[in-house]
């Protein structure tokens, strides 16, 4: 297959930045607002890193070099990681963590859905079960963000000032690079122009309802996920997460 | 399990002559096995018992979610992981049974929490040991949870009705979880590195007496049981549950190629049963009291969460309110 290096860093993009943010909610353990969001991130959690699963298993298989699943997830370093910059930004409080989670999935659910058309049967099938999963995810943190922006006094305070926060990362979200484009050309991938702009509305919707205002768009700068350039809360979250692996090369867990 | 020492506040069982007509029909309907329910009379130190036990059992499934949280983000694979994330969200919604069961009794979940809190309210005191290699997932999923099954499958059939269907329910969970957790081990001991097989034992020594602690005071020292025996809320005694896990623990134990650390445990041809040796009661009661190694921040964790999430639950309530207006209007 003539895409396939392209479609390998893709399937990690996808599996990273699922598993990075299953990560992040794993950190909520013990720790949520109420025992319901105990269960609800944990529940969006477990979703998010079976997916991950599904696509480094894939990456695995094409690449064929010996690594599976468990290899990519625990052995790769902070510049081999893909994930997008987004959702390894760290919990923050309520507000930054329902925010990050609301922009991934409504970015994330139009992704899935539109490789549920991949030309790529694998792809095709491993999205459609995922976009069941991250509808339901969204209607979750769409909601989330309408109560935190739409709340009290103090609710909207801490949503507007997460918003900052995370709102500049999400030019990742937005714009395709060549190896994208070739992906999207070939059918494998959809076009990543049609996905901001649903994107973009979703978010306009949800804001509004929320009444939130949104940020004009966020725009370039130095650091890029898909060439591994992270920010500095990665390294320190794969250090947590790769621990063990790290540490016993030889087990078997 | 659980809830392992809850107050009746009885001091002597009544005898069914001594009781008024409405305490004798109770009685009589405990012992041919009615199930009480929410609607039904009760007497008052039966409901407070339930109260106290159920919101144990609630606590307990809460502040259990700790020491597992502790290592889901270090979980060796994503297999392990996933497993964990699963394990943790059904205990999470164990806690929301119980709390829904007990609250069928008038009682009020945040009052109840709230008490947990300020340290009125116990949960189990295996939660207060620290997780302190990989093993201890697979150590408290089997021994831990195991513990909760040999008592929870009991008060399957426990008096009141909420309860007992709450256990069932959480029973089916409970028996995957042991069963992943002994796997865990498992794997470790039959295709792990000697590092890995001294976690395991290592796991062991730590969790074992802990574990055994989960079923109570020494029956002769459970002067709360007896009511609660008469009134079918506990339908065994302390002992009895006890030596059950054990009979049926230490086979498990010698399939994973592990000792125990009890010198003195051994067959016993004539009782049938395993002997053992005597538990540290001092240190079970020094946990109970809140001076066990981990107390302090489990139940600052809990506090910190429900505190620092106020604002969160008090939009949410807010912004119903909103919602609601708006359809009115």
């Amino acid at each position: 297959m003539n895409n396939k290096t392209d479609l390998i860093e893709y399937l990690l993009r996808l599996g990273d930045s699922a598993l990075i943010q299953g990560q992040r909610l794993c950190q909520w353990c013990g720790k949520a607002p109420a025992l319901e969001e105990e269960l609800a991130l944990m529940n969006v959690g477990l979703d998010l890193v079976g997916q991950a699963r599904n696509w480094l298993e894939y990456a695995a298989e094409l690449l064929d070099d010996g690594r599976d699943a468990d290899h990519l997830a625990f052995r790769r370093d902070e510049r081999a990681y893909r994930n997008l910059l987004l959702v390894e930004q760290p919990n923050g409080d309520y507000a930054v963590t329902i925010l990050k989670q609301f922009l991934y999935d409504a970015w994330h659910l139009q992704v899935l859905t539109g490789l549920t058309q991949s030309s790529d049967e694998r792809v095709a099938g491993i999205a459609a079960k995922a976009v069941k999963e991250v509808t339901y995810h969204l209607r979750r943190s769409s909601e989330w963000v309408e109560r935190l922006g739409d709340g009290t006094e103090e609710s909207h305070k801490r949503m507007l000032a997460a918003i900052p926060e995370v709102w500049r990362f999400t030019v990742e979200l937005l714009a395709a690079d060549d190896s994208e484009q070739r992906l999207c050309a070939a059918g494998i991938t959809p076009d990543i122009a049609t996905v901001g702009a649903a994107w973009q509305a979703k978010v306009e919707a949800i804001f509004a309802s929320a009444t939130l205002p949104v940020p004009a768009a966020a725009s370039y700068f130095y650091l890029n996920a898909r060439k591994g350039l992270h920010t500095e809360h990665l390294g320190i979250l794969l250090a947590e997460m790769q621990f063990l692996p790290r540490a016993y090369p030889d087990a078997t867990w | 399990m659980y809830a392992q020492l809850v107050e009746t506040g009885v001091k002597r069982i009544k005898e069914l002559s001594e009781m008024s007509e409405q305490e004798r029909a109770f009685q009589e309907k405990i012992d041919s096995e009615i199930k009480i329910e929410a609607k039904n009379w009760m007497p008052d130190a039966y409901r407070q018992t339930l109260i106290r036990q159920i919101s144990q059992h609630a606590h307990s499934e809460i502040v259990g979610m700790l020491p597992e949280g502790n290592w889901v983000t270090r979980a060796p694979s994503l297999k392990r992981k996933l497993q964990l994330m699963a394990k943790i969200q059904d205990e999470a919604g164990h806690g929301l049974y119980l709390y829904s069961a007990m609250e069928t009794l008038g009682a009020d979940r945040d009052t109840e929490i709230d008490k947990l809190h300020t340290g009125k309210a116990k949960y189990s005191s295996i939660f207060n040991y620290p997780t302190l290699n990989w093993a201890d997932m697979g150590a408290v999923g089997w021994l831990v949870d195991g513990a909760a099954i040999v008592n929870q499958v009991v008060l399957q059939r426990t008096s009141y009705g909420p309860y007992s269907r709450a256990m069932i329910r959480i029973c089916k969970e409970e028996s995957f979880h042991q069963r992943q957790g002994y796997e865990i081990l498992l794997t470790m001991m039959r295709h792990g590195t000697q590092a890995q097989k001294d976690m395991v034992q290592d796991a062991i020594n730590r969790l074992w007496w802990p574990s055994l602690m989960m079923f109570g005071p020494s029956d002769e020292h459970s002067p709360n049981s007896a009511q609660s025996m008469a009134w079918k809320i506990k339908r065994q005694s302390n002992d009895e549950l006890r030596q059950r896990f054990i009979d049926q623990t230490i086979p498990q134990l010698e399939l994973l190629g592990c000792t125990c650390p009890d010198p003195d445990l051994k067959w016993n041809a004539e009782r049938g049963h395993y002997d053992f040796g005597e538990i540290q009661w001092d240190e079970f009661y020094e946990v109970l009291k809140g001076n066990g190694p981990c107390n302090t921040e489990r139940v600052a964790t809990r506090r910190k969460a429900i505190e620092d999430g106020a604002w969160v639950r008090e939009a949410a309530v807010a912004h119903a309110r909103k919602k609601q207006n708006k359809n009115a209007a």
